[in-house]
């Protein structure tokens, strides 16, 4: 009896480990900060009734262990794919906020967090690629351009964006897929100037860009590096700057050209 | 007019935004406020003659502030609310500027486009981390009160 009674300890150390874990996992993935993923394992954990756990996240991969009675017991998690979702980010913040307020036991939060994980992205990819034509069109007009470059700038923009989400899905590169991007939106902007579709080029090429502008990832990385996680904040910070910099090459090859 | 213009247009880029990043659907307006709140404050110190730095720190403070408060009241990450605000800040134009010189040889033109678009970038992250500072400083005289 004592046996099982200890067995089935275990199991549900383990089981509350993986809603800690999954937890963690979905908010990463999702472009949630790293402290913000750091704190709700430790808050679930700590909910669940586990007096002291850590967790050691960067932007790859997850490493987490609790102390109990047991050996202390630790996982890790590689992270391989990174994607932007905040919707996913807000549901399993109210999901622990949940567990907090002792709704939910640890089956019931493994269920709910598994539909989350496996849940498509809030928009589809068409929806993305029209709002970032709208934007690209409204970033035009909001850095001094002329209503006749709007057209442009919105298909443009819509392009450009399209080409970085079709691209990234045949080759996994991202820097390919920004720089692909970039350089459609150089060549059409100066097509369209060319054939007289277009008036200022500077001004098409900025607007039709912005949609590309790795804005979460500039965020997220001073976020961290203020709560003092410094290696995630100093990698995320290479990574806005890698994509600043293919955007950059697209764009002066064309300017290059011409 | 020139100045409804800017307030439509930076709604609809903010909450566009908010749609690139899969910002939950009942989230969108309050991204596109947050958006147009800091992109009117930039414009308007801009315009008054106030040096693009000064207003860029002030703008970015303005957003910060702005989400945290959205956060406190919708129980909702700050980051959905404050990435879709700063992206207007982002200083796109002057790198382009930069890179622009650089690919056809103009180094000191180049130089100082791209010290002015760090500066502005690091602008942005001063404006960041003083709302930070005063997010902490309120929580901490609220625990006092109540321990």
């Amino acid at each position: 009896m004592e046996i099982e009674d200890m067995e089935q300890y275990l199991e549900e150390q383990y089981d509350m480990m993986d809603v800690c874990l999954l937890a963690g996992k979905i908010m990463l993935e999702s472009g949630a900060e790293t402290y913000r993923v750091e704190d709700t394992m430790m808050r679930i954990a700590k909910n669940y009734g586990i007096k002291e756990s850590h967790s050691y996240v960067t932007p790859t991969g997850i490493m987490f262990s609790i102390e109990t009675e047991e050996p202390t017991k630790t996982k890790l998690i590689r992270i391989s794919d990174r994607t932007t979702d905040l919707k996913k980010v807000m549901l399993v913040n109210s999901t622990s906020r949940r567990i907090a307020n002792g709704e939910l036991d640890v089956a019931q939060a493994y269920r709910i967090l598994k539909r989350i994980y496996k849940d498509d992205e809030t928009y589809s990819h068409k929806t993305r690629v029209a709002a970032a034509a709208v934007s690209s069109g409204c970033f035009l007009m909001m850095f001094q351009g002329s209503w006749a470059d709007f057209i442009p700038a919105v298909i443009i923009g819509g392009l450009g964006f399209a080409s970085v989400v079709y691209v990234h899905e045949l080759v996994l590169i991202k820097f390919f897929s920004e720089f692909m991007a970039a350089l459609v939106i150089g060549l059409l902007a100066a097509g369209a100037v060319a054939v007289g579709f277009g008036q200022e080029l500077d001004k098409i090429i900025i607007g039709s860009v912005m949609p590309l502008v790795p804005g979460l990832l500039i965020t997220n990385a001073v976020r961290d590096l203020i709560a003092g996680h410094f290696i995630s904040g100093l990698s995320k910070g290479a990574e806005a700057f890698l994509t600043a910099f293919a955007i950059g090459s697209g764009i002066a090859v064309v300017v290059t050209l011409l | 007019m020139d100045i409804l213009i800017q307030v439509v247009t930076s709604f609809i880029a903010a909450a566009g935004f908010g749609i690139i990043f899969n910002a939950p659907k009942e989230a969108l307006w309050k991204c596109g406020l947050v958006g147009m709140l800091g992109w009117m404050a930039f414009f308007i110190l801009t315009l008054q003659g106030i040096g693009e730095v000064p207003s860029t720190v002030a703008a970015a403070f303005m957003i910060a502030v702005i989400s945290q408060v959205f956060s406190r009241v919708y129980k909702a990450p700050v980051i959905i609310y404050i990435v879709s605000g700063i992206i207007p800040l982002v200083p796109g134009g002057t790198a382009y500027n930069a890179m622009r010189s650089f690919v056809t040889n103009d180094y000191n033109m180049a130089l100082s486009y791209a010290a002015k678009a760090f500066m502005v970038s690091g602008s942005i992250a001063m404006g960041i981390v003083l709302s930070e500072v005063i997010s902490q400083i309120m929580k901490q005289s609220r625990l006092k009160r109540i321990g």
